[in-house]
């Protein structure tokens, strides 16, 4: 029963990259920006995480909160102060900028808190638990269960209320969804700030998970949970989180069959793959021009 | 109701109009013909706040609403059905309708007025749980008016409804348009096919390159040799 434990570890580390990837397919969606500081504020949601339970020993529901609320406001702070000028301007230019944010946020928390790593507290009990004969580790049924949560109270946003419907609606087109009277501002700030505070909640997780922080974090999972985005389709909700599973299970894989060295040679291969065969990714549309 | 005052709207360093001036009175359909590239869509867009005019004004209900944001626009009333229709073709047509009346809160008044709309347009309740987008280009142009209904105008611009129709889907939306008014809905309609447009409205104004170059009441105007030359295929 090695494989299902395996297929668990995997779907377990997907959801973390699902998370991220959720972050940078939504704002892809409704501004055509692949926001690459995204993996950095991944990063300070597991630092907030940190200290949240190290420090003010808050627990671990409360400090993903408070990291989820806080890498919420800093998405916004970031939209609002760097890329909002830009929305008229080239898309390269948001680009460069966007990756002149992520350096800027590597750097300041390097130069206020040093680069070294950071232990995270084992606040959760990690035991086995034997499903079918399979030992799987408890932590990851947790970070399953956080994830998926997370990922159905997303649906629920997007389809059900009425912010999610006017996200849909700006991504879809702008102008018309002013037409409407809805704030297109203020809606693309909202989508900054969930996708921001999914960032944030993978970020506790993953150092719940992998133990070890530090301010460079983000950069790795960060292209990763791109990769599951643009596998899934950029711009695709659901093909997030079909992506993120997907590349956590084929990594864990590569990993279990003894080229754990490959592993992340796996996931660009993949970028690759999907580039020249199917560039819209598995669930994105056929974009066609409007006339 | 409704007064542009000399208004000279730019894209960039280019004037699309120059000095145009129109009103529109409670519960009349006024119609703004001409070619392709007059300037039609801009006047639109400058009424719904999508453009900024450069000089001049625009009154609306006693308030200068010129300069403002889209949003406060629609709350005051005003709603623009764009052309080529802009429904949201990634959402259902419930939802597309539900978004129609993103600014109220009134829910039983929202309630009953979708229940109006699929009156209107019956097959759009056949379909309100499919996708926008796979609507035929009549169906989604009822959506487009349904969605600005929604809203609950007081005057309604409507943006080139007639455009990429068949002749029947023609007629029975230009039918909807005479019943919307009907009920008090004053209408601001914009055409290419000035035939239509000169036999629902009661004024109309007829601009060329940017400049309002004739105005008058709807019978004026199809009797007048120029419109008859120019919009009317010389009949």
């Amino acid at each position: 029963m090695e494989w299902l434990q395996q297929l668990v570890n995997g779907i377990s580390i997907g959801s973390i990259y699902a998370l991220i990837a959720l972050g940078y397919t939504m704002v892809y969606g409704i501004i055509k920006l692949i926001n690459f500081a995204h993996g950095d504020v991944f990063m300070i949601g597991a630092f907030i995480g940190f200290w949240a339970i190290s420090r003010w020993d808050i627990g671990f529901l409360p400090a993903l909160l408070l990291a989820m609320v806080i890498c919420a406001v800093l998405g916004v702070i970031i939209e609002r102060v760097a890329y909002k000028r830009l929305r008229n301007s080239t898309r390269i230019a948001a680009l460069i900028t966007a990756i002149g944010v992520s350096l800027l946020i590597e750097n300041l928390m390097i130069f206020f808190r040093g680069a070294q790593s950071a232990v995270y507290p084992a606040t959760i009990e990690n035991k086995a638990i034997n499903v079918f004969g399979a030992q799987i580790s408890s932590l990851s049924l947790l970070i399953l269960g956080v994830s998926i949560f997370l990922m159905l109270l997303l649906q629920f946003i997007v389809h059900k209320t009425k912010i999610g419907k006017a996200m849909r609606a700006v991504s879809h087109d702008a102008e018309a969804a002013k037409l409407m009277g809805i704030n297109v501002d203020n809606t693309i700030s909202a989508t900054f700030a969930i996708g921001s505070a999914l960032a944030g909640a993978a970020g506790v997780i993953f150092g719940l998970y992998y133990t070890r922080i530090d301010p460079l974090m983000g950069i790795v999972p960060g292209i990763k949970a791109f990769i599951a985005a643009v596998l899934g389709g950029i711009g695709s909700i659901p093909g997030a989180m079909v992506g993120g599973m997907l590349l956590g299970v084929v990594e864990t894989f590569v990993s279990a069959m003894g080229f754990s060295s490959w592993r992340d040679a796996a996931a660009f291969l993949i970028l690759i793959i999907i580039l020249i065969f199917k560039p819209s990714g598995l669930f994105g549309k056929n974009t066609r021009e409007k006339v | 109701m409704l007064q542009v005052n000399n208004i000279n709207v730019f894209y960039g360093n280019i004037q699309a109009l120059h000095d145009v001036s129109i009103d529109v009175q409670e519960g009349e359909i006024v119609t703004l013909i001409g070619a392709n590239g007059a300037g039609k869509s801009t006047l639109l867009k400058t009424l719904s706040g999508l453009l900024k005019p450069k000089t001049g004004d625009i009154v609306y209900l006693g308030n200068k609403i010129s300069g403002k944001p889209a949003q406060s626009i629609v709350k005051a009333g005003m709603s623009h059905v764009p052309e080529g229709r802009r429904v949201f073709a990634n959402l259902t047509v419930e939802e597309n309708l539900e978004l129609g009346a993103y600014l109220r809160n009134d829910k039983a008044g929202i309630a009953k007025d979708m229940a109006h709309v699929y009156e209107l347009f019956p097959r759009l309740l056949e379909r309100k749980k499919q996708l926008s987008g796979t609507l035929s280009g009549g169906e989604q142009q009822m959506l487009a008016m349904g969605r600005a209904l929604m809203a609950k105008p007081k005057i309604l611009l409507m943006d080139e409804p007639s455009m990429g129709l068949a002749p029947l889907m023609v007629k029975a939306i230009f039918d909807i348009i005479r019943m919307v008014n009907a009920e008090g809905t004053t209408v601001l309609l914009v055409e290419q096919n000035a035939h239509m447009a000169l036999s629902v409205a009661s004024r109309a104004y007829v601009l060329e390159t940017g400049r309002i170059v004739l105005s008058g009441s709807a019978k004026e105007l199809q009797e007048s040799d120029e419109v008859r030359a120019a919009y009317l295929g010389g009949l």
